[in-house]
């Protein structure tokens, strides 16, 4: 006699369901060596190269380089990694996994902050391994330790808002090699800004946007942070841009998975 | 035994911009039997598996399965149904018990009962030996049965399968179809699209055929044979070269195109006048210099049945 497997009594709720939604992302990331490998040596090159190539040709005010570039470095990164947010995310619906999680039983905000959850960490990961980096290569605290800890948890924020981002690219994208593609368009922010060079330095019809845009006002809150500064002023203008795009993406995220477009 | 249909559906239409993929579609699906719904590429079958499985929303008309409407209690539809699709959806990072595991646990399992109904299903599905591996070293038939185990850990009234035999080599096509017959002889309902009409002949009960998303005829498999195919004159000839004569007659007398199979060394063609018309084929062969080795009248193959269904939705359909 073989035994039949029972019908589940009531429906997965919506906290386990986003777990176990983020657990295998997680999985799918921890156990793909190029991906955890890769993400940490290209940033880490990156940093090397504006810290040691570029870096002594730029001018960035009173302080050294170095202290000027790693605070905005690092609060960007997703910047650079969230194009492996919106590859997978472009994955899963291509091969089905997508309609399989929308065929079950589960709420559909599940989906999106089981994914966001899983991103959330990586990013996490990718943040701390950059800042490792940032500290080996000369930078140095100049304010407190719990204003460095604020710091590093508003790089968190500005991750996972954009992380929810780069979800709707995956979405909207046809398949993986366009979600990439896609993705560059984030280099607007991670560039236009003033995490390489002080957007005062840029040509006068760019400073409007440069000097306001989310990456910058965000950069410039975690710099004051990390350098003991006043941070005020920055951070409610960070937490603003964050929040309504946070609501946007959200939103968006949320009816296109409704949507269910393969 | 309950009287609601596994499916029914009245009218239903889903448009893509101007496209329509189902249009007024008809179908009412017996519950308890094993349905595959036949039809050539772009007939409709993913779009209407798709909206069973409450993935799309009927532009028109109405859905129901188990007796509940897809757009008005899809989440209810969702608890009944377990979706193996055309892409087998298994993480390949992961093992085979892993993800049965985690789909379990999307389905409403506890922990444990995630970890039970997981094991249940290897063994059901012969998957003991490659379960702990990780699923990006299953074969093409492995990963498509454990595709299919993932839509059952949750018990399901209604496993949909689309294409569930697609792209695998016969062996795994096997495979497939035993896994499928196991389940059904364990009282799950089946509802599989196909355009391999073996697979329709191996599994199903019930066919509805569709085409340019209409349905075209619904039935058993020996109803349809019944009503649409004609009886078909087959001869075999000794040397191929001589097909091309054999199907000049065939044409004459039973004013129907000939089909010429090289490789078999057959000239077939439909007839209306049945034992008389086979008559008059014999004389006329008796005539000529042609080798016969067989010669008989024989009702039509399921692919026969197909070609001529679909075929007259064509004409009929492009007459308009």
């Amino acid at each position: 006699m073989i035994q039949t497997v029972t019908r589940p009594i009531a429906p997965a709720t919506a906290m386990s369901a986003t777990l176990v939604v983020a657990r295998r992302a997680l999985l799918k990331f921890v156990r793909t060596p190029a991906l955890v490998g890769m993400g940490i040596v290209q940033s880490a090159l990156f940093l090397f190269s504006f810290r040691y190539v570029f870096g002594g040709a730029i001018h960035a005010g009173a302080s050294t380089y170095v202290a000027y570039l790693v605070p905005g470095y690092v609060a960007t990164i997703v910047l650079f990694t969230g194009g492996g947010i919106a590859v997978a995310v472009a994955d899963d619906r291509v091969e089905g996994f997508t309609d399989r999680l929308l065929s079950l039983p589960i709420p559909r905000y599940s989906i999106v902050m089981g994914r966001a959850l899983a991103d959330f960490a990586t990013n996490a990961w990718a943040i701390v391994a950059t800042a490792a980096f940032g500290f080996l290569f000369g930078f140095r605290l100049g304010g407190s330790i719990p204003d460095g800890l604020a710091a590093l948890g508003l790089c968190l924020v500005f991750g996972l808002v954009f992380t929810v981002v780069f979800i709707v690219i995956g979405l909207l994208a046809p398949n993986a090699q366009a979600a990439q593609g896609m993705s560059m368009i984030a280099f607007v922010l991670a560039f236009m800004s003033s995490t390489y060079v002080p957007a005062g330095t840029m040509p006068g019809w760019l400073q409007p946007f440069a000097q306001n845009q989310p990456a910058t006002v965000t950069i410039n809150a975690v710099r004051a942070l990390f350098e003991g500064g006043p941070a005020f002023h920055d951070l409610w203008q960070a937490a603003l841009w964050c929040a309504g795009i946070f609501a946007v993406f959200l939103a968006i995220s949320m009816n296109l998975y409704r949507k269910a477009t393969a | 035994m309950t009287t609601v249909p596994l499916i029914e559906a009245r009218d239903l239409t889903i448009r893509f911009g101007k496209v329509k993929a189902l249009d007024d579609l008809d179908l009412t699906a017996p519950a308890g039997k094993v349905l595959a719904i036949l039809g050539p590429n772009g007939a409709g079958k993913t779009t209407f598996v798709r909206a069973v499985s409450t993935l799309l929303r009927p532009t028109g008309g109405t859905l129901q399965v188990l007796g509940k409407d897809v757009s008005r209690e899809p989440v209810a539809v969702r608890r009944d149904i377990g979706l193996a699709g055309q892409s087998a959806a298994v993480e390949p990072t992961m093992t085979g018990r892993e993800n049965l595991e985690m789909t379990a646990r999307l389905f409403g399992h506890p922990r444990d009962g995630a970890r039970r109904a997981a094991s249940i299903v290897i063994e059901r599905l012969s998957l003991g030996d490659v379960a702990d591996r990780r699923c990006s070293t299953y074969s093409g038939g492995q990963r498509r049965r454990l595709d299919l185990g993932a839509s059952l850990v949750g018990a399901p009234r209604l496993l949909l399968l689309d294409e569930p035999t697609t792209g695998l080599d016969p062996i795994s096509r096997r495979e497939v179809w035993d896994s499928v017959r196991d389940l059904v002889a364990a009282g799950t309902d089946v509802l599989l699209t196909t355009h391999y009409l073996d697979e329709a002949n191996e599994l199903a009960d019930h066919v509805i055929v569709i085409d340019h998303g209409h349905t075209v005829a619904a039935g058993t498999l020996s109803d349809l044979k019944a009503s649409s195919g004609r009886d078909v004159i087959e001869v075999a000839v000794n040397d191929p070269s001589q097909l091309e004569a054999v199907g000049h007659i065939l044409e004459r007398v039973t004013s129907n195109p000939p089909r010429l199979d090289h490789n078999g060394r057959r000239a077939s063609a439909p007839t209306a006048g049945g034992a008389k018309d086979l008559a008059i084929v014999i004389r006329t062969l008796d005539d000529t210099s042609v080798m016969v080795d067989e010669i008989g009248v024989r009702r039509p193959t399921l692919d026969e049945v197909f070609l001529t269904l679909t075929n007259a939705y064509v004409q009929n359909g492009s007459s308009r």
